[in-house]
């Protein structure tokens, strides 16, 4: 395996991402919302008060429709302090993992519809490198800065809402295990399977918008763990969030094992 | 002594669904040889290239390049080849030096050498000034002087170039024509030339190949084939204007056909067709002997372009 060449390929695309504006905007500001303006909304919440009329109490009764175990890890603190838990350990903890989806998706994207649609890809299919070399190289410069974000994106979220939620908890309560497991082992396996399937589309799209509009299908199954924690059907506990890592990690394996069959230069060539 | 062949095709095809572009092409280039690819667009030329590099699965018949067959030993082959793509190829976003040492690490130029020999290219190419900024900014010119910097990098045995000199201002491809003729003179690299421009081909190819509908129409070198083309050489007379009684008399004795031309200074000029090289002293003979006073008698030997467009020709019927 030449690492040498690998590594040309991760800084050729990080560089080339770097200075594509349409590309640095959303990647810039999803994770700003995300790890920034959401839980310093949902910390500040309870700011807007008690009592009759206040959005806050329609939260009290959504809270009575979670599962037994969500009720029990919540038991100890107050309806104020269940508030700001439930949204921003539980709610937003599927939402979380859209930012390193689309980070990893957007560079993916960018890698191989981008540099077809920039008519560069030719002169790096004629190199020496062989068809596993350059695959690897391109799911590394999309994974890496996705892994990077998520990780970065954790912190800043601890942060904030530590920071944002401080008035109504009064010590430091985030992270859980359950995060730690959903940033260190979930994230970059959702990452992975994000850019799997989108340099699996990008080798036959036609552009980049063509390719990340196809790889945005990888995002429904994130949206269905939202709605799914949000209307009670599942309940993200330590077991589960470990359980769903695995899970990806194979689809992972799985569809890398594929698409490193399916990715070979002619293939590649035939379609430019 | 014969140089050895380091390109081999032998019935090599390609197709693409119901397209030939490449049709049992038997090829042979020796080491050292520059080479010249003509044809059309969608003559095959750039899909041969493909086949060569071990980039395109042929479809049928077999090639070996470098005693190495392309499909199998790509990676190995793509270190002693060099590729100038149809369209420059760069990364806009990135600076010249940055497209250069980012492919001197993909074609394995030791790294302790990377910057010495990114500099020297750019030297060679007059890049060295605009170095820094990106390749967006370049003119078209400089584009294609980055592109083929970057095919040298690895200082390929075989150098791949898909019209080298499209895009370029005078000096700049009379300084590419320099270079391929020192790479192949000087250093023994074989050039594989696609090109349109059949005066360039002429020029610098040592042998051309002309395709068309993926089919190799023929090959040889440029002079042997436009001497296969003088069967029908076309003489330029030029005479004095009171003697065209004389001249035509003469010209039709020898079973030729003449037709008037432009008057140059008070001369006559008349093109002379359907005669043999060989014919040329008779017929001046004869004119002088009939009295005809000739101040030129010029033979239009057929060029590449000519050869190239009978074949053409040939081929629609």
């Amino acid at each position: 395996m030449n690492t040498r060449a690998i590594q040309a390929i991760i800084r050729k695309d990080l560089k080339v991402t770097l200075q594509n504006r349409g590309v640095m905007i959303p990647l810039v500001v999803v994770p700003l919302i995300m790890f920034v303006v959401m839980p310093a909304l949902a910390g500040l919440a309870p700011l807007l008060g008690e009592g009759p009329g206040s959005p806050l109490n329609d939260l009290q009764l959504f809270l009575e429709n979670m599962p037994a175990a969500l009720q029990a890890s919540l038991a100890g603190y107050t309806p104020m302090q269940q508030v700001v838990v439930l949204a921003l350990v539980y709610l937003l903890a599927p939402m979380y993992l859209i930012v390193p989806l689309m980070v990893a998706s957007v560079i993916a994207a960018d890698s191989f519809a981008g540099e077809k649609e920039r008519k560069t890809l030719e002169a790096l299919l004629y190199t020496p490198t062989t068809d596993r070399e350059l695959l690897l190289g391109k799911l590394l410069a999309a994974w890496l800065p996705a892994v990077a974000v998520g990780l970065v994106g954790f912190v800043l979220y601890a942060i904030v809402a530590n920071i944002a939620a401080w008035s109504t908890m009064g010590s430091f309560f985030f992270p859980n295990l359950m995060w730690v497991v959903l940033a260190v082992w979930v994230a970059p396996a959702v990452a992975g399977l994000g850019l799997v399937v989108t340099v699996l589309i990008s080798a036959r799209a036609e552009g980049f918008q063509d390719a990340y509009q196809m790889g945005a299908i990888v995002v429904l199954p994130i949206l269905l763990m939202v709605v799914g924690q949000a209307t009670g059907v599942m309940y993200f506990s330590v077991g589960l969030v470990a359980l769903l890592g695995v899970v990806l990690w194979l689809l992972d394996g799985l569809l890398l094992w594929w698409g490193g069959r399916w990715f070979q230069r002619a293939e590649l060539f035939s379609r430019l | 002594m014969d140089k050895r062949a380091v390109i081999e095709t032998t019935n090599l095809s390609k197709q693409f669904g119901q397209v030939t572009a490449v049709d049992r092409l038997n090829l042979t280039i020796r080491q050292g040889e520059i080479f010249g690819f003509l044809g059309h667009n969608g003559a095959g030329k750039t899909t041969t290239i493909r086949l060569l590099n071990g980039v395109l699965e042929p479809s049928g018949g077999a090639a070996c390049v470098l005693g190495l067959t392309p499909l199998v030993d790509g990676p190995t082959l793509r270190r002693r080849t060099g590729v100038l793509t149809e369209t420059p190829s760069l990364d806009e976003r990135l600076t010249g030096r940055e497209n250069l040492a980012i492919y001197a690490d993909l074609y394995g130029v030791p790294a302790p050498q990377t910057a010495a020999r990114v500099a020297e290219l750019l030297a060679t190419f007059d890049l060295s000034d605009r170095a820094e900024e990106k390749v967006g900014g370049y003119s078209k010119g400089m584009k294609q002087r980055l592109a083929l910097a970057r095919a040298l990098l690895h200082a390929p045995e075989i150098l791949f170039l898909d019209e080298p000199t499209a895009g370029l201002d005078p000096v700049a491809t009379r300084q590419v024509h320099r270079l391929i003729t020192r790479l192949s003179r000087e250093q023994g690299r074989t050039i594989f030339i696609c090109t349109h421009n059949l005066a360039e081909a002429q020029a610098l190819c040592d042998r051309v190949g002309v395709m068309d509908n993926g089919r190799l129409l023929t090959i040889g070198a440029p002079a042997e084939l436009t001497r296969q083309m003088q069967k029908a050489l076309r003489l330029e007379l030029e005479a004095a204007e009171n003697d065209r009684e004389v001249v035509l008399d003469q010209i039709s004795r020898l079973g030729l056909t003449a037709e008037a031309a432009e008057n140059g200074q008070g001369h006559g000029r008349w093109l002379i067709s359907g005669a043999q090289y060989d014919a040329i002293p008779d017929l001046l003979a004869d004119l002088v002997r009939a009295g005809a006073r000739v101040y030129r008698l010029n033979p239009q030997e057929p060029t590449l372009a000519d050869v190239y467009f009978a074949l053409h020709e040939e081929e629609k019927r």
